[in-house]
């Protein structure tokens, strides 16, 4: 057993950033994470981080262009720290010593992005996650903060008391990869989820291959609301044959992007008359998919995007990450030829329904970056939001759960405020129904103390880690890919209802097939293919609850396209989805989106590019 | 792939025959199907060889050691024959090989683009990035084996605790006491300077370098290229200032720091990041002479 006052579970951007700040503010924390620090998949980021730095340009303007590329599914108080508390936290990054590009007066470079009025991304090369998470680890080193390194979180410690308000985390129960060793983490104060993304519930992304939604499965068997998972943003330049991605930061120095007839479709064929190539995400990657489907892609898969014209110095300045990755992963040289390029799935911009502190409804978890969902990006997150929304939200965990007074959220969580029932009927049935893996807050006795919790969290553990090494059954790869196929088949950048209702019966049939899965590799020792299996079970709770998100939303909203909705119905859909885990069964509820900022209201309006 | 058929065009006929236009008619449509069949030739040779492209397999030669597993302890080499696809790295192969043939394959891997550096292996006798080393550019069979010089805890997963203690040594973090008036000033960096840096700032930690590294295979103790790189990166650095680079130049230049490099340029070459490792420990080098500090 290992005791600290704050876990952090999760070594990307989010997770150091939580544990700088919860050591400044006092406290003794320790970071969990399955991968050590400089491989978490902060790492990939290229493009850059926005931030409000300049002059001519203002946290408002940037608040507002948020809410705009949100399609008003962003939660104005989140979004608004956010863009306030962006431009310090640059330039703290600065001032650790990161790399930053420059300007000919030695400040830090901004460059535009798509669906910003002011080119506001700061950047280093297009390199610029890589060069943030060694910065921040290097802070780390420096301040002496405890890494317990490739240890995998498999569950929280939480109580199970009937109302999930009502419930205390009180730490996590993790597995040693290296020696096989099941132990408790005891956090005094509070344990923070930063376990970023859940990209291989897809396919084809540009995620890595750890991002598989663990932090966001084990919140919602604890017992808190998955928000908004029906919003999966799809960039527009991934490599087709890997889901390698290509940089915005391509199209924001003037790259162009033409189909086969050689034309640049986002203008001649009337996608984005105004930004074309710079449309948000969500606009070109449709864009791509319909030239494509008629008739107008190449080999019948992607487009061209073209960045030749640039010259070969400015490619070398800013973008020379980009000729390597296309050369390595496509064998195309970005210098002579135009680059092969389709969407694939990036970002989850739902997540563990959290306020603008990064609290959620269970006393003492909280949760940072990726898998948080504060509501910073609401249906459509724009390019380069996501680095600023890690620390700033990181840095706001870290504080509140060392201790300090953030004062009264605006931002409710839980079933507390306006909570309104779905009215859906699914054809199939949905949940877990009896699986050998119950969910952590399964309303058993319920435990008073910290210390027992935790034990019988650890007990519960070890169990299934043996039970799993025991028995004989089906492997965790090819129930792995069934799932991932399904949602790349149905639940992409185009969706229809028929299709969804498949993909429910296919993940239904997927956790059938889970409940006989067992792990061949009998070692206690670096056993991959045991986490890999436990990994599997996340991926199916999260695929389930974004499908189901899906089908009953029905309007069209930002990265949300149905085929049978083609509108945006604000008088009907303005409020957040959230998928609960009730006793083997998910539920499907909603709560009203918050559009009142602090001196204004953002009034929805329709978004043309 | 498009298969078009080229347009036929109609002619005007009204200076013709009837018995000219049935017989160019005729014509028309046994060129047509001639065309059609050459078509229809050329598909089926090229899916002919698609399919034999397909049943292209490749072969994999794995180390494996396991010291819990029974069997195992022993190493070895298993074989695995891969089907090929067009654009297959070394790491596809693996995760092939696992999810396929034996689930107890073991190997860390992660961003699967060649900056998580978890994934440094040794592929026919050279330290690569699996995930950045395509299949046509090795000859068969392909020998997978875990990194040289670091134990190995199962198959190809190495101890990487010795590598990480390394990179901490050289206080592996921005150090200034010097920070502009106001909160959101930055310490301005001069291009050139940045420029300067950069290729040091690059490094994955994916410990390559130390591994192909004779030197750093005799002595345990020195500091190895990725640290001294590290060291580099802010020695460097302007905005730091020059007493903290003094520091920094004391630290490289102890026992088994910069002085022990050989040139030998092994680092330099499996570097994936193309960082010119040997030209920074020579610059050190000579900084430090420069600052006329003691050396061994
Ligand atoms: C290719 C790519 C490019 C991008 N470019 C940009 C960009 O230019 N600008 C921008 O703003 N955003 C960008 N994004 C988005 C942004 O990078 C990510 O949203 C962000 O880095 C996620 O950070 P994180 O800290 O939440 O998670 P991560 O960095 O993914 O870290 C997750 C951590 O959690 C740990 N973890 C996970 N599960 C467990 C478990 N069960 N037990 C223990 N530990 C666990 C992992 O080990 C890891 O340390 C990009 C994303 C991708 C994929
Ligand atoms: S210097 Fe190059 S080879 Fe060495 S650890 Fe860094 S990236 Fe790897
Ligand atoms: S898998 Fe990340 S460097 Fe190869």
């Amino acid at each position: 057993m290992h005791e600290h006052d704050v876990i952090v579970v999760g070594a990307g951007g989010a997770g150091l950033r939580a544990a700088i700040a919860a050591q400044e503010a006092g406290a003794d924390v320790a970071i969990v994470s399955k991968l050590h620090p400089v491989r978490s998949h902060t790492g990939a980021a290229e493009g850059g981080i926005n931030a409000a730095l300049r002059d001519a340009d203002s946290w408002q303007d940037h608040a507002y262009d948020t809410m705009k590329g949100s399609d008003y599914l962003g939660d104005a108080p989140a979004v608004e720290a956010l863009c306030q508390e962006s431009p310090e936290e640059v330039i703290q990054l600065e001032h650790w010593g990161m790399p930053f590009s420059r300007e000919e007066d030695g400040r830090v470079s901004q460059r535009p992005f798509g669906g910003l009025s002011f080119p506001r991304t700061t950047y280093a090369g297009a390199e610029t996650g890589h060069q943030m998470l060694h910065t921040m680890y290097e802070q780390v080193v420096k301040r002496g903060v405890t890494v317990y390194d490739e240890w995998h979180v498999m569950d929280l410690a939480v109580t199970d008391e009937e109302d999930p308000a009502d419930r205390t985390c009180h730490g996590v129960v993790a597995y040693d990869i290296q020696s096989g060793e099941v132990s408790g983490f005891r956090a005094d104060n509070g344990v923070i989820l930063a376990t970023g993304g859940m990209g291989q519930v897809f396919d084809h992304t540009t995620n890595a291959v750890a991002n598989t939604g663990d932090g966001v499965a084990m919140a919602y068997r604890a017992g808190v609301p998955m928000e908004d998972m029906e919003f999966i943003q799809f960039h527009p330049t991934t490599l087709p044959s890997t889901g390698v991605l290509i940089s915005e930061g391509v199209r924001g120095e003037g790259g162009i992007l033409y189909n086969s007839e050689g034309e640049r479709f986002m203008f001649e064929h009337g996608y984005a008359n105004n930004d074309g190539e710079l449309a948000s995400r969500d606009v070109v990657s449709r864009a791509e998919l319909t030239e494509v489907n008629e008739g107008r892609g190449i080999e019948d898969e992607y487009v061209h995007l073209d960045m030749r014209h640039l010259g070969e110095e400015r490619i070398l300045d800013r973008l020379e990450n980009i000729l390597h990755l296309a050369e390595d992963f496509e064998g195309a040289d970005g210098l002579t030829e135009p680059m092969p390029v389709k969407p694939g799935q990036h970002y989850a911009m739902g997540g563990i329904e959290t306020n603008e502190f990064g609290e959620t409804v269970i006393g003492g978890l909280y949760a940072a970056g990726e898998c948080a969902c504060a509501s910073v990006h609401g249906a459509n997150r724009l390019g380069g939001n996501a680095l600023p929304e890690l620390i700033v939200f990181g840095k706001r965990a870290g504080r509140h759960a060392a201790g300090e007074d953030m004062g009264e959220a605006e931002i409710t969580t839980g079933k507390d405020g306006e909570w309104e029932a779905a009215d859906y009927e699914f054809e199939v049935e949905v949940g877990d129904t009896g699986g050998r893996d119950p969910a952590a807050a399964d309303g058993g006795a319920v435990a008073t103390d910290g210390e027992s919790v935790l034990e019988a969290e650890v007990d519960r553990a070890k169990d299934r880690v043996d039970e799993l090494l025991a028995r004989k059954g089906r492997n965790h790869a090819e129930i792995r890919s069934q799932v991932q196929e399904t949602m790349t088949d149905n639940v992409n950048v185009f969706r229809e209802e028929g299709r969804l209702e498949e993909t429910l019966g296919d993940l239904r049939e997927a956790r059938e097939a889970y409940k006989d899965v067992a792990v061949s590799d009998p070692s206690r020792t670096f056993n991959t293919d045991l986490i890999h299996t436990m990994e599997t079970r996340n991926i199916l709770d999260i695929a389930e609850a974004l499908t189901m998100g899906a089908l009953a939303r029905k309007e069209f909203r930002g990265a949300h396209w149905r085929k049978e909705h083609q509108e945006r119905k604000d008088d009907e859909w303005l409020k957040h989805t959230l998928v609960s885990w009730n006793d083997g069964e998910p539920e499907l509820w909603y709560k009203p989106t918050i559009l009142e900022g602090e001196n204004k209201t953002y009034e929805p309006k329709s978004r043309s590019y | 792939m498009s298969t078009q058929i080229p347009k036929q065009t109609e002619e005007s006929t009204e200076t013709e025959t009837e018995a000219d236009v049935a017989s160019k008619g005729d014509e028309r449509r046994a060129e047509k199907r001639r065309r059609a069949a050459e078509e229809r030739a050329r598909r089926q040779e090229e899916e002919a060889e698609k399919a034999a492209a397909d049943e292209d397999t490749i072969e994999l030669k794995v180390f494996r050691y396991d010291p819990e597993v029974e069997g195992k302890q022993e190493p070895r080499f298993d074989t695995f024959h891969v089907p090929f696809t067009k654009g297959m790295t070394v790491l596809d192969a693996l995760m092939y090989s696992r999810d396929n043939y034996d689930s107890s394959l073991t190997f860390r891997h992660s961003c699967r683009q060649a900056v998580c550096g978890s994934d440094a292996m040794f592929v026919n006798g050279g330290q690569k990035l699996a995930c950045k080393t395509q299949i046509v550019d090795l000859e068969e069979p392909i020998r997978v084996e875990p990194l040289p010089h670091a134990e190995v805890q199962k198959d190809l997963v190495v101890d990487m605790e010795h590598f990480y203690d390394q990179m901490e040594a050289v206080e592996p973090y921005f150090q200034t006491n010097e920070y502009p008036d106001g909160e959101l000033e930055e310490q301005r960096q001069t291009r050139e300077n940045r420029e300067k840096v950069k290729m040091s700032t690059r490094c994955i930690w994916c410990g390559a370098c130390m591994s192909s590294c004779n030197i750093a295979a005799g002595d345990n103790e020195y500091l190895g290229p990725a640290a001294i790189n590290k060291a580099y990166r802010f020695a460097m650095d302007e905005r730091e200032g020059e007493d903290i680079k003094q520091k920094r130049l004391e630290i490289i230049e102890q026992e088994h720091g910069v002085w022990r490099c050989q040139t030998q340029f092994s680092c330099t070459e499996v570097c994936p990041k193309d960082i010119p490792l040997t030209e920074h420990i020579q610059e050190l080098k000579r900084e430090a002479v420069k600052n006329n500090l003691k050396f061994w």
